[in-house]
């Protein structure tokens, strides 16, 4: 495991007595923006879901409850952020991934199969009876269930972005490493990658309190029903086939076309960046690893020279150092490359909000739009029949099949269907709004978190730099020395 | 000269002429053993083709030399005359195509040939000369190559009175080609000079011509390389700044070694090569001679195997076969490592500029990532300046080496060859024995040119190791020193944006 990782993701922090700032590197510092109110989520929804019995609730309900959250939401609340701290999960529990390790197992096809668990523990932090220490519980997942959960939070909670999970397969991976899914490097990223994932979870003051996230980290068996059965595939589902809709939205919202534009670039502008810096890396690699052969020949030239045998000889020693400083090095800035993907696949689920924001806006839209068909029609036909529409008319509809009686009808029909759809039109605003607003604060909230990361990053990246600088200028003055005794 | 004399005559007192006829032959091919003839006018060319055929002459010498025990013996009283060169040889020297002076001189030149055995540095060195105009030079010369040769090759000035530099290349654009020259610049206090400066424009090809001079007529020495000529079109622009700059290092250097060698310094080509106004004409005159000359070499030299070669010098053989493969494969790794670094430099280009789009794409990070962008930005000019220096101080003087090298290759094989003619002559001998009591003196002169030779390549050899030492030292620490300075200022550049990306926060 090598050094030079954000602390937070560091395993030797794994005993975490209480969690250090660092430690949710995915939460803004309080108090830094008042108006961040996804932060403001009281405590209040989380107490009412969790009387309830678990995994039993039809999904209506849970979309209620969603509202009723994001009503909430939209109160801003300053003084709020710091009680809403206190109430997130990794305040309140430390969690761990702490081992990865290779099983083999049979799948749902019973085709044998091998794959990777990873041990995640928890332990309840107590802030009251500090002298007692809660026992540790610990479960194993797949990379799977991981994806599920993921899928889950995405799909329940559409107006926050939703931390990414480390890539399925190596990607942009400088060459030298592995791209094998079995590789123990790779493993030991990902395993990484995936405690990073659980914490920015379980520090996000909205998803930290879902009770399937907590299930996640409590109950090893049974979980995945208990997913199923929340039914959020099916809205995955409706919502995947109105995804080529989302071309058509007539009046977007200019906030989120902009961010849906500075998504995308940010994806392509990281994409880019790694790319190049693999092979940056990769000639780096070169230049150091052919300094290597020096070592070598001084080596193997010292054998002839007699005053400057030593000299060479020792001098070919530092270059056999300084190439082999490289591989420590670029280890290191893996993990930077890792910080970096990490925010390329949050500028994905970035996207992901714009676009159901999209959808939904579509939804209105073509509620709007079916409305005032409608109206149209009906304008229509009351225009049509030298008759007023009336009341008594609906009795009559029963009855008689005459053409201005059916007109009626279809009239009455159709009034019913605008009410409707008025009622219709006026929730799915105000859903909307609420959807705007919620997710709005969110990605305020995101905002502030990636520029407190990204800084970090680049901290971690400069005294990298700075080291390598180092151990450049120390081996090069060693070998300096050596020449200097020939 | 009074010094090679008082040795021979302590020696076995041969008289002057036989002994500088045995000089002569020692010297084999050298140019200046005209000096050392039988007199005649047009002493140069004859005398050299008696050199060349010499081994096919019948003994019409003195047999009165000793042999190689006896000729040891001489050995102890060598250094001891060198200050005594006389006055006469100032005027010996003015111009060495004035070879009517050197005829006068001859016979009083040519030392015993009990001198060419001595083995400390300083007697080598002494005996190098044979016949060559070095022991001729005025007392303060002679006192500074004494200095030298005590200094060997420490670079002290105030021993030195022969500078030589070569500056400001000039482009030459002439209907028929186009060609680069260079301004030699020579001061000096040596008498065979005739003013303290000169100032001489030179084209590589005339370099190429006093090489060949040199290597001619002092095949006993080992000759400074000359920079690789590039015949291949194309591949280098040849009048690019960075290539005639190049050259131009390598060309000074190599005079540089010539100026600091106490044989080839005295060469008298060389001296024309500094001097004089049209070298060409020169050059026209020396050419009848000069391919006179390759064939009789080339004559010689065909048809004998040599025996066994010294302990010393196949050592010296080994070394050189380890040696320039050794730096064949430091000069690839050099190389491999500019272009992994210019490589490297083009992803770093491009790496930079992505944090400055990404910056604009920021608000708050808008500022940190210009930061990083430029610091990238200023670790690609360092890198750009490391190999740069990489390319024009580290690798001309790796392929310098290489050559040199090969230089000494071609005098260790000539070597090869005198001692495998000395060998043919001795067994040839040895068949006649009966006939002949006494060795012949032909077969004499060959051992001494054997000798002669040892002596010159040892003393060169060890010269060439010193410089060697100092010239590796010097190149690796200045490889180590670069290297350091582009790691600190990278370190710098990095170093200067850490504030930036941490007072942000806490201006906040």
């Amino acid at each position: 495991m090598p050094a030079g990782l954000a602390p937070a993701r560091s395993p030797a922090d794994t005993p975490r007595p209480s969690p250090a700032p660092g430690a949710a590197m995915a939460r803004p510092e309080p108090g830094s923006a008042p108006a961040r109110s996804a932060a403001a989520e009281p405590p209040s929804p989380m107490e009412s879901t969790e009387p309830e019995p678990s995994g039993s609730r039809p999904e209506e309900e849970e979309e209620e409850e969603e509202e009723e959250e994001e009503d909430e939401d939209a109160l801003p609340a300053p003084e709020q952020p710091l009680a809403a701290m206190e109430d997130c999960l990794a305040k309140k529990m430390e969690i761990t991934v702490s081992e990865a390790e290779k099983r083999t197992g049979r799948n749902a096809m019973n085709i044998q199969e091998t794959y990777t668990a990873y041990l995640i523990e928890t332990r309840a932090v107590e802030s009251q009876s500090e002298g007692q220490c809660a026992p540790v519980e610990s479960l194993w997942r797949r990379y799977s269930e991981f994806e599920l959960l993921r899928n889950y939070l995405s799909v329940t909670y559409p107006h926050i972005v939703v931390p990414p999970l480390p890539e399925k397969r190596a990607d942009f991976v400088w060459h030298k490493l592995s791209a094998d899914n079995m590789d123990p490097d790779f493993v030991e990223r990902r395993r990484i990658g995936l405690e990073n994932f659980l914490l920015r979870v379980a520090s996000h003051p909205v998803l930290c309190q879902d009770k399937i996230f907590y299930a996640f980290l409590m109950q090893e068996g049974g979980w995945k029903e208990m997913v199923n059965e929340t039914g959020f595939q099916l809205k995955a589902d409706s919502r995947l086939k109105a995804l080529n809709a989302t071309f058509r939205v007539k009046n977007p919202d200019k906030r989120f076309t902009e961010l849906k534009h500075y998504s995308d670039e940010l994806q392509s502008v990281i994409s880019h960046l790694l790319r190049v810096r693999a092979r940056v890396a990769d000639r780096l690699y070169g230049v150091y690893k052919v300094h290597g052969n020096y070592g070598r020949v001084f080596s193997e030239w010292s054998a002839i020279e007699k005053e400057m045998g030593d000299g060479l000889q020792s001098a070919g020693h530092h270059m056999d150092v300084y190439a082999a400083s490289i591989d420590d090095i670029l280890e290191e800035e893996e993990h930077y490359a890792d910080q970096l993907k990490e925010y390329l696949f949050y500028a994905e689920a970035l996207r992901a909000v714009c676009r159901k924001h999209e959808l939904m806006q579509y939804d209105l839209e073509m509620a709007a739009q079916d409305l005032t068909s409608k109206k149209q029609q009906c304008e229509e036909l009351a225009t049509g029949t030298v008759r007023t529409f009336s009341l008594k008319g609906m009795t009559s509809k029963l009855f008689g099949q005459e053409t201005p009686e059916q007109r009626e009808a279809k009239i009455k029909v159709l009034e019913e269907q605008i009410q409707e759809g008025e009622e219709q039109l006026k929730s799915k605003n105000l859903e909307g709004r609420d959807f705007v607003k919620s997710a709005w604060a969110d990605i305020e909230r995101f905002k502030e978190q990636k520029n407190h990361d990204l800084k970090e990053a680049l901290i971690s990246y400069a005294v990298m730099q700075i080291s390598m600088c180092k151990k450049g200028i120390q081996v090069w003055t060693n070998a300096k020395e050596c020449f200097s005794k020939m | 000269m009074s010094l090679w004399k008082g040795a021979g005559g302590g020696a076995g007192g041969c008289c002057a002429r036989s002994s500088s006829s045995v000089v002569a032959a020692a010297a084999a091919s050298c140019a200046s053993s005209d000096r050392g003839g039988g007199g005649q006018a047009p002493a140069a060319a004859p005398q050299l083709l008696a050199e060349a055929a010499r081994p096919l002459l019948p003994p019409s010498l003195p047999r009165s030399l000793p042999g190689p025990g006896a000729m040891s013996g001489g050995a102890a009283s060598a250094p001891k005359p060198l200050p005594s060169s006389g006055p006469k040889s100032l005027r010996e020297m003015p111009h060495p195509l004035a070879t009517s002076s050197s005829e006068e001189m001859g016979p009083a030149l040519t030392p015993s040939p009990d001198l060419l055995l001595p083995r400390s540095i300083a007697d080598k060195d002494l005996s190098l000369p044979n016949g060559t105009p070095v022991d001729t030079s005025s007392p303060a010369s002679s006192s500074s190559l004494l200095n030298r040769l005590q200094l060997d090759d420490d670079l002290d000035v105030e021993t030195r009175d022969l500078f030589v530099t070569v500056d400001d290349p000039k482009k030459h654009v002439c209907t028929m080609e186009t060609y680069i020259t260079y301004r030699v610049t020579t001061k000096t206090t040596r008498a065979e000079f005739d003013l303290p400066e000169y100032s001489v424009r030179r084209r590589y090809q005339d370099f190429d011509w006093l090489r060949n001079k040199l290597e001619e007529s002092q095949p006993t020495h080992l000759i400074p390389p000359l920079p690789e000529k590039f015949v291949v079109k194309g591949v280098v622009d040849r009048f690019s700044e960075e290539f005639v700059e190049t050259r131009r290092k390598a060309l000074d250097k190599f005079l540089k070694r010539i100026t600091d060698h106490p044989v080839l310094s005295f060469n008298e080509h060389f001296n024309v090569f500094l001097t004089a106004k049209d070298l060409n004409a020169y050059k026209k005159q020396g050419m009848a001679l000069l391919s006179k000359m390759g064939e009789s070499v080339k004559y010689v030299t065909g048809g004998y195997k040599l025996r066994s070669r010294p302990l010393e010098f196949a050592a010296i053989g080994d070394y050189l076969d380890t040696f320039s493969l050794k730096l064949g494969t430091i000069d690839r790794i050099a190389q491999r490592i500019i272009k992994e670094q210019l490589e490297y430099l083009v992803e770093l280009r491009e790496y930079g500029p992505v944090y400055s789009t990404w910056g604009g794409l920021e608000v708050e990070l808008s500022e940190p990532l210009e930061g990083v962008s430029a610091c990238i930005g200023n670790c690609c000019t360092a890198l750009e300046e490391l190999s740069e220096d990489m390319t024009e101080d580290f690798l001309p003087v790796l392929r310098e080496y290489i050559l040199y090298a090969e230089s000494m290759k071609n005098v260790l094989k000539k070597r090869d060859q005198v001692q495998a003619e000395y060998e043919a002559k001795l067994e040839a001998v040895a068949l006649k024995r009966e006939d002949r009591p006494k060795v012949p003196a032909d077969v004499e002169k060959c051992q001494d040119r054997v000798e002669c030779f040892n002596a010159d390549l040892k003393a060169d050899m060890e010269r060439w190791q010193n410089n060697k030492r100092q010239d590796f030292r010097q190149l690796l620490m200045g490889m180590a020193d670069k290297n350091i300075q582009y790691y600190e200022k990278c370190l710098t550049a990095w170093e200067s944006i850490i504030p930036l990306l941490q007072d942000k926060p806490e201006t906040k």
